[in-house]
């Protein structure tokens, strides 16, 4: 499992990247949020994978690591997903406005061999 | 408790003056007046102390990580000093009251005077290094203010800039300087410092740090070759030079000098360094004084000699050289002042300061003349004048080098060339001004000031003249304490008399007056000074240089900076992928040999569904719709993933930002090209694709090396803890709003900001600005979804509700219940329209975010009201009827908070993207 968990990782970072270096602001940020979607799982990846085993305690389960998910970086994990949202959010804004009385949704705010 | 009241004084009456609601210059003058009065009263009522050899001290703790403390130190020479500072500048402050034109506005001037008073006494009562540094820079830009008062004037505002950039530049290397010193010594209290002075001399930083502290001295003072910020601040108004430029501010760096005395002195380095620097000082200013044109430039050069002389004396590393650099900053300032007011006076009357102008104006002026002239002699050195003692103290003490060889003749020899050009200039202040010809004055006919503007210089001449004919008993315990002050320790015995017997600073001195008269007389004979312009070569090399480093600067962001965003991305990457695969490949990076667990089906199948998403958005991305919505089955896979690895509260709320994200982007794709303009082929996109490759590689190597080591996790303490403290069972939770709360708190800021940001962008836009991409969908959505969202919606709220009371105990939590309302009543938008949704649902979005988040802050600030540190929570049980106790932990009121700045912000964001209308469109 943790291959399986481990290369969907790099596929997202990889698909992320080169989407991100595209030239248009929505291929941007497609690829800011699979990159957003692979940090996330690395970050949680990093309590290491405990299958069935939720950080909510119960009566009669010893309050060990053993017997639930690290919730730490599930914590963390959780911020950073509400907020690479908020960015996003942002992100659509800005290209949006970018792209304001004919400008075009080029990442430089104008068609490469436009004059500035 | 005195020090503190005393450094207060000045700033109380800037504060004073910037509240005041009506400001005119009787009232600036008299409480800047008031200010300095009253310090010289409490300077008074510590004279008993200082007589005795007392050290006052004050001290509170400010930052003591940083051994920064607010601490003051007061003891002879500080309070010597002190006295000057203040003293004058009442003096100044009555003088500045005639000085001002009506139009001249008095609250600034006068407010920014009292400023740099309290600043100049912060340096002198400083009682820790980091603490002077402070005023000592407070000092340089109030004095770059005042410089630039007039500052409709070009002269006026390029040398206050280049004040500024010098005495600036001065203050970093004397803050470094200090840093190297508070590190040697172990701390930055002046009284260890001081005690440490052998400890500092054999350090081997000595040198760098003793270079940098003078760097800052001689900046400060205008000291060779630092010197020619001086003149071009004589752009300033006059009061504003008598106080700064002669009296005080210059003479910071003397001041420093003297302060870090037994500290830094008694070296060969000190002697070499700052003897030649005082030496050049005094002899180049006292050259180019003679050729000036400018009534205040001369006096400005004047005043760099003088502090050369005075940092000569220091640099001689004896006892009796200290009481005479001391007694002529005393000196010094007296008779400077006064001449820097008697030529504002000049100029005042005639309207001009220029040399070739003014002539004879004695026939106009006599009482104005003939104390400009007491104090010009007093410059000079003339007997029974206070200059003159000093001189021959001066003189008497470069005549006794002993120590380094070839100084004990160069000094002398060149002390008296200064000594005759000082002369000479000083001869050329009295004779161009008040003899010689008619005035040629714009001004009319020039005739005395007015009384009260005159008494400053008429109090400062008979000061002048009282120490130069009875010194034992005018200056004498002054002196004492001054100079005591410096050697922190006895004095060596000296006489401080008139007459000392006929010797050779005697003969020195009427050398130089004889000389120096002459060759005054020679070179003006035919006004051939009149003729001679000096060019100011040194400004010129200042603007060069400036102008060079700023050449190189826009150089280097042409050369870095060719506004693709591709590339700077690009650049950006590569550095992370250099900086990340260099600890990896340097250590053993290989995967370890923890058991691997066995692979789910479910697994498999995520695995598959994502990373078959992911390969479709990359064939696909130019195809926007069908691009996000697999995005979104590929955040689907995401969240599924969560829930399969045990994180329920991440799943759901993944879930419910790819709704919302989602829902965002398709409204985004009505202002947005539908379809992506393909990309021209080419080798870049095989670049990108190598390096998207690489980091895709690199990652899942890391994550698979981490995830095959055992790790050793702190969460222990959370899952304890969780139930006893935090009264929740819901670890994640816990940690979310209880433990870890002041993160949280930024995180919803952050989101509350974002929504706002997206207000602010989105505000003013409107058709006119935005084309559309797409027209409107059809103008009533189907039945179907607008019954069922009014079923939903009810049902939606009471899950919301649910989700958040039950979230410390079990998944949920404030986001999670925020999103779910967000996406229903979003859900409600889209089946009825914006304009329907709008008037029912429209709240204050903003109103929801701002009490959030002080709900928020006021459970965070509630424990403060038991006495616990910020967030601190509590977990009581309630007793509701008919229920039972119910737990109700204070960190409910938090996320209350979190609750209603996440529903509030994603409510704001929605709205706002979905009322941009277009001029065609209904909704």
């Amino acid at each position: 499992m943790e291959l399986l968990l481990a290369s969907a990782i790099g596929v997202l970072i990889a698909a992320g990247v080169y989407l991100a270096l595209r030239a248009r602001s929505f291929d941007l940020i497609l690829g800011l949020t699979l990159i957003s979607y692979a940090v996330n799982l690395c970050i949680f990846a990093m309590g290491r994978l405990a299958p069935g085993k939720p950080p909510v305690i119960r009566d009669g389960v010893a309050l060990t690591l053993t017997n639930h998910a690290d919730p730490l970086p599930q914590a963390l994990v959780l911020t950073a997903i509400v907020i690479s949202f908020a960015m996003t959010a942002l992100l659509l804004v800005i290209a949006l406005r970018a792209r304001s009385a004919g400008a075009s949704d080029h990442v430089d705010g104008r068609e490469p061999g436009d004059k500035a | 408790m005195l020090l503190p009241i005393l450094l207060a004084l000045p700033f109380t009456a800037a504060l004073i003056l910037l509240l005041a609601p009506r400001v005119g210059r009787n009232f600036a003058a008299g409480v800047v007046a008031l200010a300095a009065v009253a310090g010289m009263g409490v300077l008074v009522w510590i004279a008993p102390a200082m007589i005795d050899g007392e050290v006052l001290r004050f001290r509170v703790e400010w930052l003591p990580l940083l051994g920064l403390s607010f601490s003051l130190r007061i003891d002879g020479f500080a309070w010597m000093f002190a006295a000057i500072v203040l003293g004058i500048g009442a003096l100044v402050v009555l003088y500045a009251r005639w000085y001002l034109a009506a139009d001249d506005p008095p609250r600034r001037f006068f407010g920014l005077l009292a400023l740099f008073m309290g600043a100049m006494l912060g340096i002198t009562i400083a009682g820790n290094l980091l603490l002077l540094v402070v005023f000592w820079e407070m000092t340089s830009v109030s004095s770059f203010l005042l410089i630039g008062f007039w500052n409709h004037r070009a002269d006026a505002r390029l040398g206050a800039r280049m004040a500024l950039t010098i005495t600036g530049a001065g203050g970093l290397c004397l803050l470094a300087g200090v840093l190297l010193i508070g590190n040697i010594v172990g701390s930055y209290e002046l009284d260890a410092v001081l005690a440490a002075g052998d400890v500092i001399r054999a350090d081997p930083l000595y040198l760098p740090a003793l270079i940098l502290v003078l760097l800052g001295a001689f900046t400060k003072s205008a000291q060779f070759p630092f010197h020619f910020w001086l003149p071009h601040a004589m752009a300033a108004p006059t009061p504003v030079s008598a106080y700064l430029h002669s009296a005080t501010m210059v003479k910071a760096g003397v001041f420093l000098l003297g302060r870090m005395y037994p500290a830094l002195a008694g070296s060969d380095e000190w002697f070499w360094i700052v003897t030649s620097v005082g030496l050049a000082t005094m002899v180049i200013g006292a050259a180019l004084a003679i050729v000036q044109q400018d009534l205040k430039g001369l006096l400005a050069y004047s005043t760099i000699s003088h502090l050369g002389l005075i940092t000569l004396l220091f640099g001689l590393n004896t006892q009796l050289a200290v009481v005479a650099a001391v007694f002529h900053i005393l000196n010094h300032a007296t008779f400077k002042a006064s001449l820097f007011m008697a030529a504002g006076i000049i100029d005042h009357e005639t309207g001009t300061r220029d040399f070739r102008k003014l002539n004879g104006l004695w026939r106009y002026m006599p009482v104005t003349g003939a104390l400009a002239v007491v104090a010009s002699l007093s410059m000079a050195g003339v007997p029974l004048l206070n200059g003159f003692l000093s001189k021959e103290m001066f003189l008497t003490e470069t005549l006794s080098i002993s120590a380094h060889p070839p100084m004990d003749w160069v000094v002398p020899a060149i002390a008296l060339l200064g000594a005759i050009f000082s002369v000479a200039y000083s001869v050329r202040f009295v004779h161009d001004v008040f003899f010689g010809g008619e005035p040629l004055c714009p001004a009319g006919i020039p005739h005395e000031p007015a009384r009260f503007m005159r008494v400053p210089v008429e109090v400062l001449v008979v000061v002048c003249l009282a120490v130069g004919i009875a010194p034992q008993y005018t200056v004498a315990p002054l002196l004492e304490i001054g100079a005591r002050g410096v050697l922190q320790g006895p004095l060596p015995d000296y006489k401080l008399s008139v007459w000392h017997g006929i010797n050779l600073p005697l003969i020195f001195s009427m050398t130089a007056l004889i000389v120096g008269t002459a060759l005054y007389f020679l070179l003006q004979r035919g006004n051939a000074l009149h003729r001679r312009d000096y060019r100011p070569l040194a400004k010129l090399g200042f603007d060069a240089t400036l102008e060079r480093v700023l050449a190189l600067a826009r150089r280097i962001t042409a050369a870095l900076e060719n506004e693709s965003l591709q590339r700077y991305l690009l650049l950006f990457v590569l550095c992370v992928l250099a900086l990340g695969s260099a600890p990896f490949l340097a250590a053993p990076s290989a995967p370890a040999a923890l058991p691997a667990l066995a692979a789910h089906p479910l697994a498999i199948l995520l695995w598959v569904m994502a990373i078959g998403g992911v390969i479709a958005v990359l064939r696909w991305h130019r195809e926007r719709f069908l691009a996000v919505i697999l995005v979104g089955a590929v955040g689907l896979a995401v969240s599924l993933t969560f829930v399969l690895l045990s994180a329920p509260d991440l799943a759901l709320t993944q879930l419910l930002v790819e709704m919302i994200s989602v829902i965002l982007m398709l409204m985004a794709l009505r202002w947005l090209p539908q379809v992506g303009a393909a990309e021209k082929a080419g080798a870049i996109r095989w670049l990108h694709a190598a390096v998207a490759v690489t980091c895709g590689v690199g990652t899942t190597a890391l994550v698979y090396a981490v995830l095959s080591r055992p790790t050793q996790s702190i969460s222990e303490f959370f899952l304890r803890n969780a139930v006893p403290e935090a009264g929740g069972a819901n670890a994640v939770n816990v940690i979310i709003v209880d433990f870890r709360a002041f993160d949280t708190l930024g995180e919803i800021a952050v989101y509350g900001i974002a929504a706002l940001i997206i207000h602010a962008m989105l505000k003013g836009a409107s058709s006119a600005t935005l084309p559309v991409q797409s027209t409107p969908g059809p103008h009533r959505p189907s039945l179907l979804l607008q019954i069922s969202t009014q079923v939903l919606l009810p049902l939606a709220i009471t899950v919301s509700l649910y989700l958040f009371l039950r979230g410390h105990n079990a998944p949920g939590g404030g986001f999670i219940a925020a999103l779910l309302l967000a996406v229903a009543l979003v859900l409600q938008y889209m089946a009825a329209g914006v304009r329907w949704s709008e008037k029912r649902i429209a709240s204050n979005w903003h109103a929801w975010i701002g009490y959030g988040l002080l709900a928020a802050v006021a459970t965070g600030i509630g424990s403060f009201a038991f006495g616990y540190p910020f967030l601190t929570s509590s977990t009581p049980y309630v007793a509701i009827p008919a229920i039972g106790a119910v737990p109700f932990a204070s960190a409910m009121g938090f996320d209350t908070g979190v609750y209603m700045v996440v529903f509030g912000a994603s409510m704001l964001m929605v709205s706002m993207l979905a009322r941009l209308k277009s001029e065609r469109g209904p909704d």
